[in-house]
């Protein structure tokens, strides 16, 4: 039995995102070879072959995958994985938009959004916007799994020296092409990644009310999220979206502020170490979640909480 | 342009879900059922690409029971013209309604195929995905925006770092995210006209495709509980328990 993983990366840095997919691969057997996929991407392979749980690198690099359009990307993984008796991910938007199209190429049901590994054939994956977790077993013959980040601790990142192998295969359909990207500018940490993150919901009542979040975030370090009825109000973007349409977080402290507590909002930030919540309204359901509950009117509190962490 | 929407019958989003008595399954029985909100954003979206002159037909399909055929005619009643149920009694899972899609689209051919990123009840968010691969086609997931011109399809996807535009070969799949629009209701009258819209049924067993499960649900769980914690009186306290109980900042 042996793994291929699918690094997640920019072309620069290894994401941090990888190194769960790993941990969940060495639960299920002890070959695990990484694939990174991308352009002028020789940096990420060498930072690939630093991790002691990898056994072989193999690196793909070539102008078609610059962008990681799924049309390319997917022939390519379906060619090297042969052989491989699992292909796993980490669930961020490039898998779950690429792992799919891999899995029909072969013809296999892919798992999405595993939460733990049971066997090398059976999954525990969260439903109904992680209201229920599903066991299930795979009959395929090549398992395709997309791994939640924030269920697997990281495997460690230096110490090893694993070889690098190139493919030459370019698979080009040429029916997608990059226009462009927008991709958020900020010197605070990434949200999936950072160890506090800062949260607003639709009592923030504005966009510009945000600013009392980053400025503790300023001071803690911490990424700012967001809940959907915020980004549904339009005072933040959608990357900044934490639940179960948004990013999946678990940072060792989170602070949901005028933020009720929708199911959807839980099941994006549940597995944090401690929650903190404030809300004026003292019945709302983050409260029965949270370690450290606030009945207080955020306007009031927050700048109170900013000027007590100098 | 020929626009195809898939839709699926899912419980409604307000139902709070639980397992059944043996937690083999999530408990079904007299759990109200809806349009799958995603889908409900990708009907909007193909009504709009009507009302822009930009599509001139309007097919939706669904895989599912026979029940199905009440989002059908939610759909024909939001401004689709005519619909198909692929009917199966039994779940099936995405491959396999990517599988019957396909066979659908290989008789209707449309230019434009749009479908919800996922939906919730499974959250697999791969049948898009799936379908675009078997008909070797792009695929524009997660859009928040859709421009179609030239023969090309833009689309704007919400990524992990902001936001991704891709132009796109036609045919083309596109999944919606919950920002590409806001759905409409159905008006009254929308909805005695939708009665006598077209609704065809074909039986997926008799599509001629292996739709066999691939997986088996062992059972399923409720999630680990989480214990509530206590209530602060103020942030003097809230900072203190956080430096010295947590230690969680310093």
């Amino acid at each position: 039995m042996s793994i291929l993983v699918v690094a997640e990366h920019n072309n620069q840095q290894l994401s941090p995102a990888t190194l769960s997919a790993l941990s969940a691969a060495t639960q299920i057997g002890e070959v695990i070879d990484i694939l990174v996929v991308g352009c002028d991407c020789q940096i990420v392979a060498e930072q690939a072959a630093v991790i002691p749980a990898v056994n072989k690198v193999i690196v793909a690099d070539n102008a078609a995958y610059a962008h990681f359009i799924a049309e390319n990307t997917a022939p390519l993984i379906t060619t090297v994985a042969d052989g491989y008796s699992h292909i796993l991910a980490t669930a961020t938007t490039t898998a779950k938009n690429t792992m799919p199209r891999v899995a029909a190429l072969l013809d296999v049901q892919a798992i999405s959004d595993i939460s733990a590994v049971v066997s090398e054939d059976t999954f525990k994956r969260p439903i109904y916007a992680g209201n229920l977790i599903a066991t299930v077993q795979s009959s395929d013959a090549v398992k395709v799994i997309t791994v939640r980040g924030t269920a697997f601790d990281a495997v460690a990142s230096e110490g090893g020296s694993a070889p690098i192998e190139a493919v030459e295969q370019v698979h080009d359909l040429g029916i997608s092409s990059f226009v462009d990207e927008q991709l958020a500018q900020s010197d605070r940490p990434e949200l999936t990644a950072a160890s506090i993150v800062i949260s607003g919901g639709r009592g923030m009542a504005s966009g510009d009310n945000f600013d009392l979040l980053y400025k503790i975030a300023d001071k803690l370090g911490a990424a700012v999220g967001a809940s959907r009825a915020a980004v549904d109000a339009d005072f933040v973007p959608n990357d900044m979206q934490v639940g179960q349409t948004g990013k999946i977080v678990a940072p060792d402290l989170y602070i949901a502020v005028g933020i009720s507590g929708a199911i959807q909002h839980l099941a994006g930030m549940k597995d944090s170490k401690v929650i903190v919540a404030i809300n004026k309204d003292e019945e709302a359901p983050i409260f029965s979640v949270a370690d450290y509950g606030l009945a207080a009117d955020l306007f009031t509190a927050l700048p109170e909480l900013e000027s007590k962490l100098s | 342009m020929k626009a195809l929407v898939a839709i699926k019958r899912v419980v409604d989003y307000n139902v709070k879900v639980r397992a059944n008595s043996d937690n083999s399954d999530v408990e079904l029985a007299n759990v109200k059922m809806s349009m799958n909100p995603f889908c409900e954003i990708a009907v909007e979206e193909a009504v709009r690409l009507k009302e822009k002159g930009v599509v001139s037909e309007i097919v939706t399909v669904s895989i599912g029971t026979q029940q199905s055929q009440e989002q059908l005619r939610t759909s024909l009643a939001l401004g689709a013209d005519r619909s198909i149920l692929v009917q199966a009694d039994q779940p099936l899972e995405p491959l396999a309604v990517a599988k019957c899609l396909k066979a659908v689209c290989d008789d209707e051919k449309p230019d434009l195929i749009l479908m919800g990123k996922q939906a919730i009840d499974g959250d697999n968010n791969q049948t898009g995905q799936m379908l675009a691969s078997l008909l070797g086609c792009a695929q524009g997931t997660f859009a928040s925006d859709v421009a179609v011109e030239d023969g090309k399809v833009a689309v704007t996807r919400e990524i992990d770092g902001g936001l991704q535009t891709l132009s796109l070969s036609l045919p083309a799949v596109v999944t919606t995210d919950l920002r590409l629009n806001e759905p409409r209701y159905a008006s009254l009258p929308n909805i005695m006209k939708s009665k006598s819209k077209p609704l065809a049924t074909v039986n997926a067993a008799e599509l001629g495709i292996d739709i066999s499960p691939r997986t088996k649900q062992l059972g399923v769980e409720p999630p680990a509980q989480r214990q509530a914690g206590i209530m602060v009186s103020d942030v003097t306290q809230l900072v203190d328990k956080l430096k010295n109980e947590a230690k969680v900042i310093s």
